[in-house]
């Protein structure tokens, strides 16, 4: 008896050592929708786990990558979990900044991650971030639009019809704008956009030997393809519309077509904020004919930065924020339309899912058209579809991206902003030692 | 009253004067409206008279919890003030009372610190603050805000220091009264506008800080400013989200401003007025 | 003597804030120094290393440079003039004797009491967005097109911003100085006959230069520093149209991460402000002697 006492003694002293113990990780993340959710379920991940606490950090994108990409390039280890994207993932893991993700759990059925998700995020067959949510683009339009016009919308449009089907559906006296795309500039805005397309219009960042192309022919005609669509269809003030604008633009009924992310497919079928919901059709995004569509490729992925303490609680939350179970957690709790996207095959076997949300084929569909390893028609140096893979990226993406914007508002031809992309990108690339 | 004031004169100024101050105030006064639409009504159209609806912010307090955000906010603003102005009442005190031929120089040089952007800067000051451990710590965060805030505070209180006469000083000090009489009962009643104005000022300008109080922070020591930041631009409809998340960020600074306006504005003139 | 006490008293009492702030200025800029003449870039750490002026001569060739350049000044004076004139207009309305007038004032200050942030997002969401803003509402409303402020007049739209947050400071002052001049001395310019405008030049003006100066001192330190209002609003585009220097330092380091260049492009600025600074002073800084 006694000694069974003392036992029971001893074990409750450890498991109030334990309980002392209660490790608080720290989990930066971007302020989009199913974030969000992912912090409201947070109790199911404490429940199971009581002996590790989550504290939250929630920011708009641009202050997010500012602040986890400063924090672990000092090293100064403010974070134990970040929410970063494909662009980040293989520089980041290369720097060796990244813990690979190997003891995830035993359930955790890492062969189900979407191949040409877990193909970006791996670097050297390691799994480097776990996907939380992944996305492709597609065309999005109205029903309704498009059959006033006379027409019927393919699933796999080419350019030309897009710029046809947007000049019947233009009626600026009714507010309706035949395409609505992004012109915000940034590289993860309108450069996205514009990346991608130029792929279907075979055009490309560099060649082989990093030499910038915007004073080739496929650039020009991509830029001035768009600059002639926005200007004849397009919404008032394009040039600072990025996701958003275009989101609540097409949910008011303002556009008649919207290429873009196809997480905002849950966005405008969504009765409650969107006045269109039952009218909208969904197709892969627009070709020229040259076997690559101009859509891209992103998934926003949870990863463990080298430097913190707290790998195991970190690889424990990971694991239960990108599990199966946690899709069907949201799907009990918010229904299966609203389970995070593009991560998972067995999402779109479900039977469930398939009927609550009708663009889940189009999204994988549009998702399997992607390869960051070939992304367009010629050969490229780099990875990314929408992107370049190399840390000078952002930088450089961001000021082509403010010069197409400045062409797209009119205030520089067409002409002048592949100039001086050119001219920027090539100091930029003979500064990074990419040109030598 | 010394001059004829007309009627028709005090309405003309009355409602030039009331039209302005309104034109003014409006996108403050909207964006209140606004947090009280729902996201639909937001972005319907002019519309000055909201359903009402409370949606936003719960929403908001959901996603963010404001109450933390605040109470950080209200610490550094406060902290860094009287930081500040422990350091800053001796050096404009006797700038004031003992000045030399270097005084003048050595506000503009302290005013001149104020000159290098803020973020050529953070790399180094984010390493410091990484190898002292100060990094989303509000010791360090109100350290920050008080240097970035000490050249003015030095030079208001240098400025109303200076108008408080010299010979009341002698007098006192004529009548026998000791050192620390002098302060209490002489001084102190003289500065304590002065100081308290400045306070004011720093305040605000402490609780506005939108740079550092972003990049030196994480949970633990993140004000308001970041409880903003996590409502700028998310995906979908956030107008109302956004009005409400504003209307919390600025209501308290707000309203403190304007039941201190006139300790503020008294003090607020940076020897302006002689 | 006493005179020797109270002088050693004096900087005694003066050392701890001028110590603290000559560390605060002289460590960042000795740092900033330092990693002017170096190649960092922590995304791409393989070629740092000692790169004597090519960092300046980097900042300097990006083809944003100069008109970044003139974009800071354009602001700040664009910004002075506006705050400065219309603060005066704003001190005589409000010092009208009136109805209400500490609401008034109450109402004008505000805006300054908004953090820069706040105010960025609420003038581009709720006043200028091209859809959804009351300034596109009011447009249709007479039947026009609305305005697309940051696609066609970035610089412009910027401008009313931060002019909008400054307004409030420069008035207050204004008004203070404009409350302090002499009752009597009106008075006796008024018996003299002088007009409401010949009393604003020889009398109200000469008063309130000193604080004028002052706003345009204080206003300036700040102005030259402008970010967040560009950061929110425009990016600083389309093309370089609303990059200021702060801004265009600001990308060098948070968005190319390439900590050399922002150094020197940090370096530069705090050259330029005291250029600023110094034709400042020559121009007004005579009025603060007095």
């Amino acid at each position: 008896m006694k000694l069974r006492t003392l036992t029971l003694g001893l074990l409750s002293a450890s498991a109030l050592a334990f309980a002392a113990h209660a490790e608080s990780i720290t989990i930066a993340t971007v302020n989009n929708g199913d974030m969000v959710r992912m912090q409201k379920l947070t109790d199911d991940f404490t429940a199971k786990n009581p002996d590790i606490q989550l504290n939250w950090v929630t920011l708009e994108e641009n202050v997010l990558r500012e602040r986890v990409t400063t924090d672990i390039a000092t090293k100064g280890g403010q974070y134990d979990v970040m929410t970063i994207g494909t662009y980040e993932v293989p520089i980041w893991a290369k720097q060796s900044w990244l813990l690979p993700l190997d003891k995830l759990g035993d359930d955790y059925d890492t062969k189900d991650i979407i191949p040409a998700i877990s193909g970006g995020l791996s670097v050297d067959g390691k799994l480097y971030a776990a996907p939380f949510y992944g996305e492709s683009s597609f065309v999005m339009y109205r029903k309704d639009l498009m059959e006033k016009a006379g027409l019927t919308m393919p699933d796999a449009p080419t350019w030309d019809f897009i710029k046809q089907a947007a000049d019947k559906m233009t009626d600026r006296a009714n507010g309706v704008n035949g395409v609505c795309l992004r012109g915000k500039a940034g590289w993860g805005e309108n450069m996205a956009f514009l990346t991608a397309m130029s792929n279907s219009f075979g055009a490309r960042w560099f060649d082989e030997n990093w030499k910038p192309q915007f004073d080739q022919p496929e650039w020009k005609n991509t830029l001035q393809f768009y600059v002639d669509l926005m200007k004849a269809d397009g919404p008032e003030g394009a040039s600072s519309n990025g996701f958003n604008e275009n989101l609540a633009l097409f949910q008011q009924g303002k556009c008649g077509m919207w290429i873009d992310a196809t997480v905002a497919a849950s966005f405008v079928s969504d009765p409650k904020n969107s006045t269109v919901a039952d009218k909208v059709g969904y197709a892969l995004a627009p070709d020229n004919g040259l076997g690559k569509r101009g859509n891209w490729l992103w998934a926003w992925s949870l990863a463990i930065p080298a430097g913190t303490q707290k790998a195991e609680a970190a690889e424990k939350f990971v694991s239960w924020a990108t599990s199966k179970a946690y899709a069907e957690l949201v799907a009990s709790k918010e229904g299966w339309a609203n389970a995070p996207p593009g991560t998972r095959s067995s999402l779109y076997a479900n039977p469930e899912y398939q009927k609550a949300a009708p663009f889940a084929k189009m999204t994988l569909d549009s998702i399997n058209a992607a390869d960051p390893k070939q992304p367009t028609v010629k050969p490229v140096p780099y990875v990314g579809v929408q992107f370049v893979a190399i840390p000078e990226f952002q930088g450089l993406g961001t000021t082509v991206g403010q010069l197409f914007s400045a062409a797209l508002a009119g205030q520089s031809s067409v002409d002048d902003a592949l100039k001086q992309a050119q001219d920027a990108a090539t100091a930029a690339m003979t500064e990074g030692g990419y040109i030598q | 009253m010394a001059r004829a004031v007309t009627p028709q004169h005090k309405t003309i100024a009355t409602a030039a004067a009331w039209i302005v101050a309104l034109l003014i105030f409006f996108p403050i006064l909207y964006t209140v409206i606004t947090s009280f639409k729902s996201e639909q009504e937001a972005i319907q159209g002019f519309n000055l008279f909201p359903s009402g609806t409370m949606e936003s912010y719960s929403e908001v307090q959901a996603q963010s919890g404001y109450f933390k955000f605040f109470l950080n906010s209200v610490l550094l603003s406060v902290g860094s003030t009287i930081l500040a102005l422990l350091v800053a009442i001796p050096a404009a005190w006797s700038m004031a009372f003992s000045p030399t031929k270097r005084t003048k120089d050595i506000l503009m040089w302290m005013l001149s610190t104020k000159m290098m952007p803020a973020v050529a800067v953070l790399f180094p000051i984010y390493l410091i603050f990484r190898d002292t451990g100060l990094l989303d710590s509000r010791i360090g965060l109100m350290i920050m805000l008080m240097l970035i805030n000490l050249p003015i505070v030095v030079w208001m209180l240098y400025t109303y220091f200076r108008e408080i006469p010299g010979e009341i000083l002698e007098a006192a000090r004529m009548d026998g009264a000791s050192l620390w009489n002098e302060i209490v009962y002489v001084l102190t009643p003289m500065a304590v506008p002065g100081i308290a104005s400045t306070m004011l000022l720093n305040i605000i300008l402490a609780w506005n800080e939108a740079f550092w109080t972003i990049r030196l922070t994480t949970t633990e020591a993140a004000p308001l400013t970041a409880f903003i930041s996590s409502f700028s631009s998310p995906q979908g409809l956030f107008w109302a989200k956004l009005s409400a998340a504003s209307t919390l960020a600025i209501a308290p600074i707000l309203i403190m401003g304007w039941f201190s306006q006139k300790q503020l504005v008294r003090g607020l003139t940076f020897g302006a007025v002689k | 003597m006493a005179t020797q006490q109270t002088r050693s008293l004096a900087r005694f009492m003066m050392a701890p804030s001028v110590v603290l702030l000559f560390v605060w200025m002289i460590v960042p800029l000795l740092f900033t120094l330092w990693f002017s003449f170096q190649q960092y870039n922590p995304l791409n750490p393989i070629r740092d290393g000692f790169v004597g002026f090519s960092n300046y001569a980097l900042f300097y060739s990006n083809p944003a440079f100069l008109q970044s350049i003139l974009n800071t000044l354009t602001i700040v004076v664009a910004v002075l003039l506006i705050t400065v004139i219309g603060g005066i207009m704003l001190a005589l309305l409000i010092d009208q004797p009136m109805w209400g007038q500490g609401i008034v004032r109450i109402l004008v200050i505000s805006p300054f009491f908004v953090m820069p942030p706040v105010a960025a997002l609420v003038w581009k969401n709720m006043i200028m967005h091209p859809q959804y803003g009351v300034f596109a509402d009011i447009a249709r409303f007479f039947g026009g097109q609305p305005i697309d402020w940051f696609g066609q007049y970035p610089l412009t739209a910027i401008i009313i911003i931060v002019a909008w947050q400054w307004l409030p400071f420069a008035t207050l002052i204004l008004l203070t100085s404009l409350q302090s001049l002499d009752g009597e001395q009106k008075e006796a310019a008024e018996m003299d006959g002088a007009g409401f405008v010949s009393r604003f030049i020889y009398l109200t003006l000469p008063h309130m230069s000193r604080a004028i100066t002052v706003v345009i001192l204080i206003q300036t330190i700040f102005l030259l520093s402008v970010y967040a209002e560009i950061l929110v609003t425009t990016n600083g585009g389309p093309g370089y149209a609303s990059t200021n220097l702060p801004f265009l330092v600001y990308q060098k380091a948070l968005l190319e991460f390439k900590i050399g260049q922002a150094s020197a492009g940090g370096v530069i600025a705090v050259i330029l402000a005291n250029i600023v600074a110094f034709f400042a002073m020559r121009a007004v800084g005579k009025n603060l002697d007095k």
